[in-house]
C-alpha cells in the first residue's frame, strides 16, 4: 500500500486540529475496519459511523410486519442480511412460516410465478443503490400474487437531520460511493459542509480523508469526488428516472431516529397493487426498546460499538441483540469480526 | 447492502438479461438500468448492473471484493 502510505503521510501533515468525519455507508465501515484505516490516520482525526446500513436502520415495527406476513401464510422473500434482525417478538429466522433468502427482487418474482396460489412478499430494504432494481422490476408487470414491503430509505434527508441536530459534532462527510454511482452527487451540494465521495479501496478512503482535511483546513465546504472511476456528477439518469416513475418520497421513521421528512419512499398510486402494507392492512407498531442496546447511538455517530456493555458479551453475531450486530454492514458486527482476529 | 461487484458482459440475451463474468463465476444479471455492449464492465448490485465501469476499475475492484467476501465467509463459519 505504497500509495496509501504516501497519502497517510500527507494527511498527518495537513491535520492539525481535532476533526470528526462521518461516513454513511456500511461498505465503507467494512473496508475501513478490514484495512485498519483508523490505525494509519492522525490521532486527531476520528472516523465515526452514521446510519449507513439499511438493515440496521429498519425499525422493529417493520421487521414485526414482515414476520406477521410469514405467520399469515405468505412466502416471505428477504435478503439474508435481514434474517436475524430481531423484531419485538421474533425474527424472520425464527418465525413459523415460509421465509426464503433471495439475492434480489428478480428471484422473488420468479418464486411468485412458480407459486400462483400463494402470496409472495419481497422485503424491499435498501438505499438509492438498490431502489432502481425494484423500480425496474415493478414496471415489468410482476404477477398479482407478488407484492413488496417497502422499507427503502434515502441518504440525504438523514444527513440533513443529523446536521440539524448538531449532536455528533461533525466536520465533514465521506459520501457513499455506490449510492452516488446511481444518484450522482449534485443533491449533496445543499449541505454547506465538506463532503467527498469515496470508493472502497483503502487508498480511495485515505484520499477522501485527505481531501476532507484540506477543505477543513482551508475553511472550504464543497462536494468533491474521489471515486471518479465509477461516480459522475449526474449519476445513472436512467436509473433515477425509473425510481421517480415508481416511487414518491415519504416521511418515515429510522431505527434510532424519529420520523425524518421525505427520507423514505412510497409506491405511486399506479403501483399500489404491489404495496404489501396496503394489501395486507399492516400497521407498523412503534417499538420502544429497553434492552440496554445502544445501536441507536452508534447509528447517529455518538458512540462506538465497543462503548456498549453488551458488545461481544450478551450480543454477538450468533445471538445478536441489536441490528448493528446482525448485518455484514453493521458497525458492531464489523468491529466484532476484526477485533476477534487481532 | 450497497456492495456492488464489477463484472464483464459476456453475452446479451433476451429480456434485458446479460451473462456476466465475475472472474471465477458466471451469472445472468439484469441490464434494465444501463446501456451496455459485450466486453464492457458493469457494477452489479443485487442481480442488476447499476453502472458502467472502465475495464481497469473493473479488474482492480474485483480483487478487493473477493477478499472482503472471503473474510465474511470465514467469519460466518467461525
Amino acid at each position: 500500500m505504497t500509495l496509501g502510505t504516501d497519502i497517510a503521510q500527507k494527511l498527518s501533515e495537513v491535520v492539525d486540529t481535532d476533526i470528526r468525519i462521518m461516513h454513511v455507508c456500511g461498505t465503507h465501515e467494512a473496508a475501513i475496519a478490514k484495512y485498519g484505516v483508523r490505525s494509519v490516520i492522525p490521532p486527531q482525526m476520528k472516523i465515526v459511523m452514521g446510519p449507513g446500513c439499511p438493515v440496521c436502520i429498519t425499525p422493529q415495527g417493520e421487521i414485526d410486519a414482515a414476520c406477521e406476513l410469514a405467520e399469515r401464510g405468505c412466502i416471505v422473500c428477504t435478503y439474508g442480511d435481514l434474517l436475524r434482525v430481531p423484531g419485538s417478538k421474533t425474527s424472520l429466522e425464527h418465525v413459523k412460516g415460509d421465509v426464503r433468502i433471495v439475492q434480489g427482487i428478480t428471484k422473488a418474482v420468479e418464486i411468485a410465478r412458480q407459486n400462483p396460489d400463494k402470496e409472495v412478499v419481497f422485503i424491499s430494504v435498501g438505499f438509492e443503490t438498490t431502489v432502481p432494481t425494484v423500480a425496474a422490476t415493478l414496471i415489468t408487470n410482476p404477477p398479482e400474487n407478488f407484492s413488496i414491503l417497502v422499507s427503502h430509505r434515502l441518504v440525504p434527508p438523514a444527513m440533513k437531520w443529523l446536521m440539524e441536530q448538531g449532536e455528533a459534532d461533525l466536520h465533514g462527510f465521506i459520501l457513499p460511493g455506490h449510492v452516488c454511482a446511481v444518484m450522482g452527487y449534485h443533491e449533496y451540494e445543499q449541505f454547506k459542509v465538506p463532503q467527498v465521495v469515496a470508493g472502497f479501496e483503502p487508498e480511495d478512503i485515505l484520499l477522501a480523508l485527505l481531501m476532507l482535511a484540506e477543505q477543513i483546513k482551508n475553511g472550504e465546504a464543497k462536494v468533491e469526488n474521489a471515486y471518479p472511476r465509477v461516480v459522475t456528477y449526474e449519476g445513472n439518469v436512467k436509473a433515477q428516472n425509473l425510481m421517480k416513475e415508481v416511487f414518491t418520497p415519504s416521511d418515515v421513521e429510522w431505527r434510532g431516529f424519529p420520523v425524518i421528512p421525505e427520507s423514505g419512499l412510497a409506491l405511486k398510486p399506479e403501483f399500489e397493487a404491489y404495496d404489501a402494507q396496503k394489501k395486507f392492512d399492516l400497521v407498523y407498531e412503534k417499538i420502544t426498546k429497553k434492552d440496554g442496546c445502544i445501536c441507536d447511538r452508534v447509528l447517529r455517530g455518538l458512540a462506538d460499538p465497543s462503548d456498549c456493555k453488551l458488545f461481544g458479551k450478551a450480543c454477538t453475531p450468533r445471538v445478536p441483540v441489536g441490528p448493528c450486530m446482525v448485518s455484514h454492514e453493521g458497525a458492531c458486527r464489523i468491529w466484532y469480526q476484526y477485533q476477534q482476529k487481532r | 447492502m450497497c456492495i456492488a461487484v464489477p463484472a464483464e458482459i459476456l453475452e446479451i440475451r433476451d429480456g434485458n438479461v446479460a451473462l456476466v463474468d465475475y472472474g471465477e463465476l458466471q451469472q445472468e444479471v439484469r441490464i434494465d438500468l444501463v446501456d451496455v455492449k459485450v466486453g464492457e464492465f458493469v457494477l452489479v448490485h443485487v442481480g442488476f448492473a447499476i453502472q458502467r465501469l472502465s475495464r481497469e476499475e473493473g479488474l482492480e475492484t474485483r480483487e478487493l471484493f473477493k477478499e472482503v467476501y472471503k473474510a465474511m465467509e470465514e467469519a460466518d463459519h467461525a
